[in-house]
């Protein structure tokens, strides 16, 4: 028997879902069209705050095509209870209601929407909608908020107070160096490829079918039962292709509220897409200030962190994040406390963008590390060794693993850190000033309950399935490396299906737990199928693998192979012909167990990064290019070398971005994000991309999920923008203390 | 996107004709009007597409100058082996500009008439004199780092986007247009209007004119040139202040220098009498920054854009030290030359 080596888990496997893009088979929430749909267009309104005085829609009426329009006024009744309308990710708050009454929360709320026979007449018609405001004060400034911060009575599920340790107050006044700096982050905007968009299919049955462009599928289908008291069973959510979420899908956005309420009002399949500007009038990335305080002694041991930070928030809803905990954790410091509050402004509510927290306040926090490195007169990278922590410094746990030591050592040598000159402006090329920065990035480990399914026919195809999306990341090829690895059959033979609400539950993708929690989900069906396969086995005539146990067998190119004496193998569909089985399912819950949730309080589970950055400035004109980036990253298990690469890749452009590009822009005066398409909302392009080496660093960790798999959806992204700026600093000079460092701030 | 008629003519009388009524655009490549009219900011009633007059071709004139046919595109312009080889300042700025997909498609005439990037402008709940004379300016007091320094009005801040009519501004070219009235010429440097009280007006056409051609004179900068554009990323963004520089160097001595400005204005911004300060001058960088305050005197900014006052002086130094240098900026070498 061939023993063909192993393309499972470890394996560089291409995208099982990648010819499907790029041919354009994959369909998206916006490509169906059911029969007799509608074109739902969305009337943004103009105002922050107040309330709607009169709709006046005659001349949007008299537009051929137009159908209806829907406004506060003409809804129909949806749920009254106001945690009707809450989903499983909403802050504490009173969610947001689409058309619910005449108050405006947020400059960009619905107002209307247009229905019509064509998406030109919905969108024309939605232009001379013309809508009254009464308007009222509005703060939309968020240093203005910040003076009035504050802590919210019900915190967000997931929210971790920090934990003080020691005295910092007295230990800083007997610090012989103390750092003290305020840093700023703007708000940031997902932009994800493909807008928010859902279309309704409504049955002839009464039943509803729902392609939204949705990180979680059962969320959204538990979200629409909810607000609009319709059985659950009767709503299908599909969302099989996803372009790009970084969050902005987690929680159902407004389009698939209003697509479901004009469904239901007219009884007809709806469609809604929300136009790029609509994309910058919900869910954000707060703006955030940080203040940190570093007292150390002499030779540069930390003595004292104190670590405040501020995040947005809408008036109606308390976004929280965990910004002031990843400084507390990483460094060993005998005194440290933090302390975080929310500002509200009248915005919509922020919320969760890749690495929510971390990506803020532990790459602000490493801005301020590196200036107590050169208060210290240390190699900022000798600093943070010197300050490092094996364990958990915060909570005082080990972690279930930490090679941010190894990635230390390896990205250093990768991006030759040993050349470094100690002062800033001393390496330049020609005009430009060259500079070395150098931060850390930390994330959590996370597992989260998920349920998969697997199906074997009786040809050897295998199906394996689960509620869970695929936001980019490269979920179905994983599920396809597990599915193979755990019995042996070529990923050909292997379909994933995820994206769907009637399949295994899953929670919603994101905070990087996908790969380790549908993956252990998938290879435990698939274990069950291999015991079932085993079981059968034993009906062929003559027992060729006789008493065989599973732990005595291996699965090789669809058969049942004994360990210890090869010729003996008994294949799949003989197995199962044997005993009479046309297919065998099964369907698995992984949950990490009892031993899992006592580890889970007894250790911490992270994954962390060391990164390093080359820029070049223009000395005269601030110009800044990043030229070379290496990203470290210990994250335990790697299942797929090439979308994990991949995965950090975009990470790491995306802090670039923080660094150097991202930034929505507010009117206070309107109250109103004024940069609102990707004209003006800049992302790096390709020429601001250039050399970004990926090096994944040894770390087995049986214990932080059940493969081993840490995840990496976020990780990328963490730290990067602190190492740009350090090395910005380390070129010319200067400390900008405001993401991001465009220009204008590099200006003598 | 309103309702609208619309015609296609194939030659220019017959545009013309077309054009003469009332609320009309002339559409060519349609990369802005088109995404004006998708935000509800241009409302045509009538569209006379252009696309299939005959006014693609780019020819020598007897003269030695060179005519851009109005619908000869952005790149088959900057890719022109006569454009390369003779007024490479064009060639480096139209490349300087937007991307690869926006230039094969967006055409000479459109790049003259394509109309600001102000994000009050683009914002129909926004104030805006220029969407809507009267309604007041946003921008002033608002969010305005991209905005003017130069030659802005209290009716509007606004600046003209493009990178190739900077170029046009240094290379003294001629605007070929035909109307209703036949046809005529219009100096570069009068094609492009400030805002003043009517900043509803980018540029002096009359209404109904259209484009036909752009005229290079037969002087060919081909040896002290560049184009310098600095931007909030490295490619694919609008200026916030670009130099075109075309010089002329004897003998050690500047004879010549032409210096304009784009993103710092509602036109491209030039002040010949500021350029003769170079003339005789030995290349140095105080006879740059002279000029450089020179062209730029009584700039100022609106509070978020005060940045570019200093910005544009510096990057008017470097460009015409690259001119002077004959090391004009590379527009695939992201590195300041």
């Amino acid at each position: 028997m061939a023993t063909t080596a192993r393309i499972g888990i470890g394996s560089p496997l291409s995208r099982v879902d990648g010819i499907a893009k790029v041919t354009g088979q994959a369909r998206y929430a916006a490509e169906h069209k059911p029969k007799d749909m509608l074109y739902g267009f969305i009337v943004s309104g103009a105002i922050a705050k107040g309330r709607i005085t009169g709709i006046d829609d005659r001349k949007a009426r008299g537009v051929p095509g137009v159908v209806e329009i829907v406004t506060h006024e003409n809804r129909p009744r949806t749920a009254w209870l106001d945690r009707s309308h809450q989903d499983q990710l909403g802050p504490p708050g009173s969610t947001f209601r689409p058309l619910y009454d005449d108050k405006i929360l947020f400059s960009g709320q619905p107002v209307a929407l247009v229905l019509a026979d064509t998406f030109e007449a919905a969108r024309h018609a939605a232009t001379l909608v013309n809508v009254a405001y009464e308007a009222e004060a509005h703060n939309t400034d968020f240093d203005k908020a910040v003076a009035e911060r504050y802590m919210p009575s019900k915190k967000r599920d997931n929210y971790i107070a920090p934990k003080k340790r020691g005295d910092p107050e007295k230990a800083l006044a007997k610090a012989p160096l103390k750092v003290e700096s305020q840093f700023h982050l703007a708000v940031e905007h997902h932009n994800p490829m493909e807008m928010h968009a859902t279309t309704i299919e409504w049955m002839d049955d009464g039943s509803i079918t729902v392609h939204d462009k949705t990180q979680g599928s059962q969320n959204t289908q538990a979200y629409l039962s909810s607000a609009f008291g319709i059985s659950a069973s009767k709503i299908r959510v599909l969302n099989p292709y996803i372009g790009g979420g970084f969050g902005s899908g987690l929680r159902p956005q407004y389009h698939v509220y209003l697509a479901m309420l004009a469904a239901t009002m007219m009884e007809r399949s709806v469609r809604v897409v929300m136009t790029r500007q609509q994309m910058f009038t919900h869910v954000h990335r707060p703006a955030a200030e940080q203040r940190v305080t570093l007292g150390a002694e002499m030779d540069g041991r930390l003595t004292a962190i104190v670590n405040e930070a501020t995040t947005s928030t809408s008036r109606y809803e308390d976004n929280m994040e965990n910004v002031v905990t990843w400084g507390l954790m990483n460094y060993a410091c005998p005194n440290a406390s933090g302390d975080y509050a929310v500002a509200a402004m009248d915005t919509a509510t922020s919320g969760d963008m890749r690495a929510p927290g971390a990506a803020t306040g532990m790459t602000l926090f490493e801005m301020a590390i590196d200036e107590m490195a050169e208060a210290a007169r240390l190699d900022p990278l000798a600093f943070r060794l010197l300050n490092y922590s094996e364990d958990d410094a915060m909570n005082g746990t080990p972690f279930t693993s930490k090679a941010l030591r190894e990635a230390f050592a390896e990205g250093a040598e990768a991006f030759g850190w040993a050349e470094r000159k100690a002062e800033p402006r001393q390496m330049r090329e020609g005009r430009e000033l060259v500079g070395w920065g150098v931060a850390t990035g930390m994330w959590d480990a996370l597992f989260s309950k998920t349920s998969a399914g697997a199906k074997l026919s009786a040809n050897g195809d295998l199906e394996v399935s689960s509620a869970g999306s695929d936001i980019g990341t490269g979920t179905y090829t994983v599920m396809t490396q597990i599915a193979t690895d755990t019995l042996g059959l070529s990923p050909e033979r292997i379909t994933a299906r995820l994206g769907d609400s009637d399949l295994p539950t899953s929670p919603v993708e994101g905070g990087s737990w996908g790969a380790a929690s549908t993956g252990a989900a998938v290879q435990m069906a698939c274990q069950s199928i291999a015991a079932k396969l085993l079981k059968a086995a034993g009906k062929v005539d003559g027992k060729p693998l006789g008493s065989a146990g599973i732990d005595d067998v291996e699965f090789v190119d669809g058969h049942i192979v004994s360990k210890t004496n090869p010729a003996a193998s008994v294949s799949f569909t003989d197995a199962m012909r044997a005993a009479g089985l046309n297919s065998i399912e099964a369907e698995e819950t992984a949950t990490g167990g009892i031993s899992g949730m006592i580890s889970q309080m007894r250790k911490s589970r992270n994954t962390h990064s060391a990164i390093f950055a080359e820029v070049k400035v223009d000395e005269e004109l601030g110009v800044v290019r990043v030229t070379r980036i290496v990203c470290a990253v210990a994250a335990g298990r790697i299942i797929n070398p090439k979308t994990a690469r991949s995965q950090i890749l975009g990470g790491v452009v995306m802090g670039i971005g923080m660094a150097l590009h991202e930034e929505t822009m507010m009117d206070t005066k309107l109250g109103r994000f004024m940069n609102h398409n990707l004209a003006e909302y800049h992302v790096p392009a390709n020429a601001d991309i250039d050399a970004i080496d990926v090096i994944f660093v040894d770390e087995p960790d049986p214990e932080v999920t059940p493969l081993g798999v840490k995840g990496l959806g976020e990780i990328g992204i963490v730290g990067t923008a602190g190492a740009v700026a350090n090395a910005i600093w380390h070129a010319t000079g200067k400390r900008v203390r405001s993401l991001p460092i465009t220009i204008d701030k590099l200006q003598d | 996107m309103n309702r609208f008629s619309y015609a296609r003519p194939s030659d220019v009388a017959d545009a013309v004709r077309e054009g003469r009524p009332g609320d009309v655009r002339y559409l060519a490549g349609g990369t802005n009007l088109v995404d004006l009219m998708k935000e509800n900011v241009e409302r045509p009633a009538r569209i006379v597409d252009i696309n299939r007059l005959p006014l693609h071709d780019i020819d020598d004139l007897p003269d030695g100058g060179l005519r851009l046919g109005a619908l000869a595109t952005n790149a088959d312009t900057a890719w022109d082996k006569r454009v390369e080889e003779r007024y490479p300042l064009l060639a480096s700025a139209i490349l300087a500009g937007a991307s690869p997909q926006l230039r094969n498609a967006a055409t000479n005439g459109g790049n003259l008439n394509q109309r600001t990037r102000c994000y009050y402008f683009y914002d129909t709940a926004t104030p805006c004199n220029k969407r809507e004379p009267g309604s007041g300016c946003g921008a002033i007091g608002g969010v305005n780092r991209i905005h003017a320094i130069l030659g802005a009005s209290a009716a509007c801040i606004a600046t003209h986007p493009s990178d190739m009519c900077v170029a046009l501004a240094a290379l003294d070219a001629t605007v070929r247009v035909t109307g209703a009235q036949g046809e005529r010429a219009i100096p570069i440097a009068d094609y492009h209007r400030l805002p003043g009280a009517e900043p509803q007006w980018d540029n002096t056409l009359a209404p109904g004119e259209l484009v036909t051609a752009i005229d290079l004179p037969n002087e060919r900068f081909t040896e002290h040139y560049t184009y310098l554009k600095l931007r909030d990323r490295l490619s694919y963004a609008f200026a916030l202040v670009s130099v075109a520089v075309a010089m002329r160097v004897e003998e050690g001595r500047i004879t010549q220098a032409r210096i304009a400005l784009g993103g710092v204005a509602h036109k491209p911004w030039r002040v010949p009498n500021a350029e003769s300060v170079l003339h005789g001058e030995t290349p140095s960088q105080n006879a740059f920054l002279a000029a450089a305050h020179a062209i730029t005197e009584g700039a100022h900014g609106h509070g978020e854009n005060d940045f570019k006052v200093g910005l544009v002086r510096k990057a008017i130094v470097r460009a015409l030290a690259q001119a002077a240098a004959g090391t004009p900026q590379s527009q695939t070498d992201k590195r300041v030359a």
